[in-house]
């Protein structure tokens, strides 16, 4: 896959004194959804800004389809759509303007079917002719989509976009990224909601104190850092773990009814796949009856804060 | 060259003044009218001439020149602090578009609705005093670079402004003295000798100056003086653009 946004030893401090970035390097490849994950003040807005070419760099290089974002401003600011965190609109424009303001602004040339069928797309057509003041909170936060997506950008910025959005919203969001991916299009969202990027990155960047702490294929992240439980409900509680069951190491819950094995997933050696049948085996072998048994693994959420919290 | 960037926000502030059009554009017609019917009409016609030339009309060139600057200033300043205040100008500083293709944009509409104004306010004079203008070339020039020059100005303004207070602090508290005082209403000739110096000082002075010129063939200062000052006082605001350009002052952090 080939690299459409490429940072190098990017950093930043602002006026005050207060270093927002620290030697950031990242590679963003051309259709991947990247989520940025970070607690607030991590710095992903601060490093979007940059590479959209709001705020400075005080070091490093930014390249966008293999132009310098400063150098070749044109170039790499034409390929950038974005969205946003605050919802920063005109409001006694009128919803068709504004998006065509977009478009030409992004130095296209009027295309009325396009901006037609962008506001189609984000259910804004009935709008079409409404002042933006007129418009709810989750249809303003769709017109900024609409206004990212009319000059037709390759790599989408979505900074927050389903924060305060209600369920059905944020649904749909996430089916138009969906979309958007499918078209082509390389997606990069900052984000709160771990289940969002759970469900939609490919990859994902732990960003704190201004610190990349790590970028991995979301699936390896959760193989490497996540952990899983077999959970064991006996019917007859007990007083202390069997003799025979020493070596698994089990926790016993207060009341005596639940056994717990947990293991790191990406200790493969310790033969772990088996742990289930030799567990039950040993289990009906030391005279104890199982009511129940459930599974779990550690949720990209629980990587996250232990992630920030280590940091 | 980001052409149609340009168009959008040159459209896009047309639009705006059409939708405060009274604000805009009737206003400070009706302003201009009440001088010329107060000062013009009325006190005018127990005034005697000034250089020859009758008081009504005398005053034309600075009672046009004062909405014609404080209008420039505050169409190019609201222009860009608006984006600012809503936020919206980030879409304009993500997008393919050079610093100057944005002052183009904001400047010329505001520099295009400012000499709309002054032509309506010269329209709205001949209706009250009968107005021969000499020179209607350079009067058009002086008009246009005037309104360029301020807009310019306010442009800056609207950059450093953080907040509705700052907009109004130039336009009303430095602006207007100065066109009072820059001889809107006499001939800096009628000043003692002492303020006379002092009023040389005045930059307005040399705009309404050039401006009368233009209309009657005389003027307190020489028109290639007045020409010098104007377009001086344009590089000056190009210049300092150029800076806040270069080191993206309150623009970027």
């Amino acid at each position: 896959m080939n690299t459409i946004v490429s940072i190098k030893n990017l950093s930043k401090t602002y006026a005050g004194g207060f270093q927002a970035l620290k030697d950031i390097n990242l590679d963003v490849r051309e259709g991947e959804i990247l989520a940025l994950l970070g607690p607030n003040g991590a710095g992903k807005t601060t490093l979007i800004s940059i590479i959209c070419g709001i705020v400075n760099a005080s070091h490093g290089t930014v390249a966008v389809g293999g132009y310098d974002n400063r150098r070749d401003f044109r170039k790499t600011r034409a390929l950038i759509g974005l969205v946003p965190q605050e919802l920063p609109l005109g409001q006694w424009d009128r919803v068709w303007n504004t998006a065509a303001f977009s478009r030409g602004l992004f130095g296209r040339p009027p295309d009325d079917a396009l901006v037609a069928r962008t506001l189609r797309d984000l259910s804004l057509w009935d709008k079409r002719n409404s002042m933006v003041q007129q418009l709810s909170g989750g249809m303003k936060r769709r017109l900024l989509i609409a206004k990212a997506l009319v000059h037709e950008p390759r790599v989408l910025f979505l900074d927050e976009p389903t924060a305060g959005v209600d369920v059905a919203l944020r649904r749909d969001t996430w089916k138009l990224i969906d979309r958007l991916r499918r078209a082509g299009v390389t997606i990069i969202l900052t984000t709160h909601y771990i289940d969002e990027a759970e469900a939609m990155a490919d990859r994902v960047g732990v960003i704190n104190h201004g610190e990349l702490l790590l970028v991995e294929n979301k699936r390896q992240l959760m193989c490497k850092l996540g952990k899983k439980r077999i959970n064991v409900e006996l019917l007859h509680p007990i007083t202390a773990i069997p003799a025979a069951l020493a070596g698994y190491q089990l926790a016993l819950s207060d009341d005596g009814v639940r056994l717990t094995y947990a293991y790191d997933i990406a200790d493969s050696n310790a033969g772990h796949e088996f742990a289930v049948t030799v567990l039950l085996k040993q289990l009906s072998e030391a005279g104890l009856t199982v009511k129940d048994i459930t599974t779990r693994e550690t949720s990209l959420e629980e990587i996250f804060v232990d992630l920030v919290r280590d940091a | 060259m980001n052409y149609q960037g340009i168009r959008v926000i040159y459209r896009n502030e047309m639009l705006r003044a059409w939708h405060t059009k009274t604000q805009t554009i009737l206003s400070p017609v009706l302003t201009t009218m009440l001088y010329f019917v107060v000062f013009g009409a009325a006190i005018g016609s127990r005034i005697q001439q000034i250089d020859g030339i009758d008081y009504g009309a005398f005053i034309v060139p600075g009672v046009v020149m004062l909405p014609l600057l404080t209008q420039s200033i505050s169409n190019a300043a609201f222009g860009i602090f608006f984006p600012k205040f809503t936020g919206t100008l980030f879409e304009i500083l993500s997008a393919p578009i050079s610093f100057w293709e944005i002052v183009i944009g904001y400047v010329g509409a505001a520099a295009t609705k400012s000499a709309i104004l002054g032509v309506l306010m010269l329209v709205t004079a001949s209706a009250f005093i009968d107005l021969d203008i000499a020179h209607p070339l350079w009067m058009m020039v002086i008009l246009v670079l005037t309104c360029i020059a301020f807009s310019l100005f306010g442009f800056i303004i609207g950059l450093w402004a953080n907040n509705f207070e700052k907009l109004q602090l130039i336009p009303l508290l430095v602006v207007t003295p100065l066109v009072f005082l820059g001889g809107a209403f006499y001939s800096i000739d009628m000043l003692p000798p002492f303020w006379q110096t002092v009023t040389l000082f005045n930059p307005v002075v040399y705009l309404i100056n050039g401006f009368r010129w233009s209309f009657f063939g005389v003027a307190d200062v020489g028109i290639w003086i007045s020409l010098g000052m104007i377009l001086a006082f344009l590089l000056l605001c190009l210049v300092t653009i150029g800076w806040i350009f270069k080191t993206g002052y309150r623009l970027r952090q």
